[in-house]
């Protein structure tokens, strides 16, 4: 088969996955005898669709979308996420993460930005770990298959979750998702950020365009082309490798920790349960 | 059978064209549902809900899906679920659904401690056959190899209701061997009991639902049979089950087909009467060179396993 790198397939059927995704958030919740769910929202085209999906879902009245800005979380965060809000009803709830992530810092004044931003990821999860309890809800996670292939995420950060829904989308096809379940044009338009640092967009940080290593990782990942067919077919070769590379180190991230093994059954190595055992 | 007027009489020879004679319909009942996964209890009562809703749509036979008494994503589970093929709970239940014909998928503990992917057909309350499945796929998201025994043979079996029957499980609908062998078995009517995910969703339909319609399609006119397939629904580990039972005759035309996504009891009628129309359109079984496939098959396992 002749590869032609401008006709990757990745669109895909909104309405069909949309049907798919909303019955497995209704499914995975109430097998466990929950009927509510909890989010972290950013304004985000992630954390957008996946609020939607779940109001779908669960109901309204039933998902908690919490809002956790930072002292240098911009102002369309916050504006984005209300519109999500607005238009469907959720619950909402603001939790500000600037006071304990300053005074966790206050003892390390030269810590970087990326410790930075991983601690306000992991200080997200906390706070959404604990509302889970008090709504009697289930997490739901915002990671689409792009950042989980990349690793641009944060490892017990963003990236834990009860349940995922978006996991085997690509970031190119949560837009046309995003795009049929009618998220507002302004979540839709803007460049995609983690709202890191001030100014901070995805794209710039990681040095390559969505659009581009989408391409390269379907074929990669799920026509499973050799690397070296790629670079024939006229994808850069220190591209390739690079994304190679992100997707190999990061794969702890996907992975639960490692155990030594001692006896004869190991979680997870020879202990092998479904998830869903028991519901 | 009804008795002549006239016993004394010997009665005309029937003439050499006409079929065996059989109730022409067979009004058959998907049971398209979500089994629990590893709770026997709860799918024992699910079979047995809907066997009765298959008893108040009057229907001669009714199928449940593959593995419908335990799930399908067991993984070490396969064990503490597993049963004997003379276990209460299939004896209650083909007792509750006869005389109608049942089907029913099951993980069966042999003798040898060897676990089958296993489906039993029971009909008039007697268990007729188990077919335990040959092709168990160990490749993608599947582990199948890892937990079961694969079955040894593909064998038919008559039915005194609806002529010969085949049962196949799942993957086994993908190896023309299958088909094959079903075909030289001479089967009127064949089941196949599936588990499948769905993937693929790029297009107007699920790629893997319009593959297994593509299958059934093309087995069911190639061997001229009428042919029932049997999914199931609901989620597993993320697994989405689709659903979209049907029921295909031996033109290769779907004549009836269950939701996606949902449960639900569809009961249809099929004219067994249109198997003869159909093999006399187009009579592939006939003409089929058994006897040349079985030369070949034995000179290439001298070339590829003697040698």
């Amino acid at each position: 088969m002749k590869l032609d790198p401008d006709k990757v397939e990745l669109a895909i059927n909104p309405a069909l996955v949309e049907e798919i995704l909303v019955r497995f958030i209704r499914n995975e919740i109430t097998r466990t005898g929950f009927r509510r769910a909890v989010l972290g929202l950013s304004g985000g085209i992630d954390s957008s669709v996946v609020t939607y999906l779940a109001a779908k879902a669960m109901g309204p009245e039933n998902v908690l979308a919490v809002t956790m800005p930072y002292k240098t979380s911009s102002e369309e965060t916050r504006r984005d996420s209300q519109r999500v809000v607005e238009a469907l009803g959720v619950q909402t709830l603001e939790a500000p993460i600037s006071a304990q992530v300053e005074a966790y810092f206050a003892a390390f004044p030269d810590a970087s930005r990326m410790r930075l931003a991983n601690k306000c990821a992991r200080e997200r999860m906390t706070i959404l770990y604990d509302q889970s309890v008090a709504f009697e809800g289930l997490v739901l996670g915002t990671s689409n298959k792009s950042e989980l292939l990349l690793g641009y995420g944060t490892h017990f950060g963003d990236l834990a979750s009860a349940i995922n829904p978006i996991g085997d989308l690509y970031k190119t096809q949560l837009r046309q998702l995003a795009a049929h379940l009618q998220v507002p044009r302004e979540i839709l338009d803007k460049a995609p950020s983690g709202d890191l640092w001030v100014g901070q967009t995805d794209e710039d940080e990681l040095g390559f365009a969505y659009a581009d290593v989408d391409r390269l990782l379907v074929l990669l990942v799920d026509r499973r082309w050799q690397p070296d067919h790629l670079v024939a077919a006229g994808f850069d070769p220190a591209f390739v490798d690079r994304v190679l590379n992100m997707i190999r180190r990061n794969q702890y991230k996907r992975r639960m920790p490692v155990i030594a093994k001692l006896t004869h059954r190991t979680m997870d190595r020879d202990f092998r349960y479904p998830r869903d055992w028991g519901t | 059978m009804t008795l002549s007027a006239k016993p004394t009489q010997q009665p005309a020879a029937a003439p050499l064209s006409e079929p065996t004679p059989r109730p022409a319909e067979l009004r058959v009942a998907l049971a398209q549902i979500a089994p629990a996964l590893g709770d026997r209890q709860r799918n024992l009562a699910l079979h047995l809900e809907q066997i009765k809703a298959a008893q108040r749509e009057q229907a001669d036979l009714v199928v449940f899906p593959e593995l419908s008494l335990t799930g399908y994503f067991l993984r070490d589970m396969v064990p503490e679920v597993a049963m004997n093929r003379a276990s209460a709970e299939i004896a209650e239940l083909i007792e509750a659904a006869s005389p109608m014909a049942l089907v029913a998928g099951f993980v069966e503990e042999a003798e040898g401690h060897q676990f089958y992917n296993a489906g039993f057909y029971a009909e008039g309350g007697r268990l007729m056959h188990v077919h335990r499945k040959v092709y168990l796929p160990t490749y993608g998201l599947f582990e199948e190899h890892r937990y079961f025994s694969a079955g040894r043979r593909f064998r038919a079996f008559t039915s005194a209701r609806f002529g010969r029957v085949g049962m196949l499980i799942c993957e086994d609908l993908w190896h023309v061997s299958a088909a094959t062998i079903m075909q030289a078995e001479e089967v009127d009517v064949l089941i196949c009991i599936i588990n499948s995910p769905a993937r693929g969703v790029s297009g107007p339909k699920i790629a893997t639902a319009e593959t297994y319609e593509l299958l059934a399609r093309v087995f069911s006119q190639l061997l001229g049979t009428l042919l029932i397939v049997v999914n199931r629904v609901g989620f597993e580990d993320g697994l989405c089950f689709f659903g979209n039972s049907m029921v295909v005759g031996a033109d290769g035309r779907i004549i009836a087909q269950a939701p996606q996504f949902d449960a639900c009891l569809t009961t249809v009628s099929c004219d067994l009467a249109e198997l003869r129309r159909e093999r006399l359109i187009t009579p592939l079984g006939r003409d089929e060179q058994l006897l040349l496939t079985i030369e070949e098959l034995q000179r290439i396992k001298r070339r590829r396993y003697e040698t």
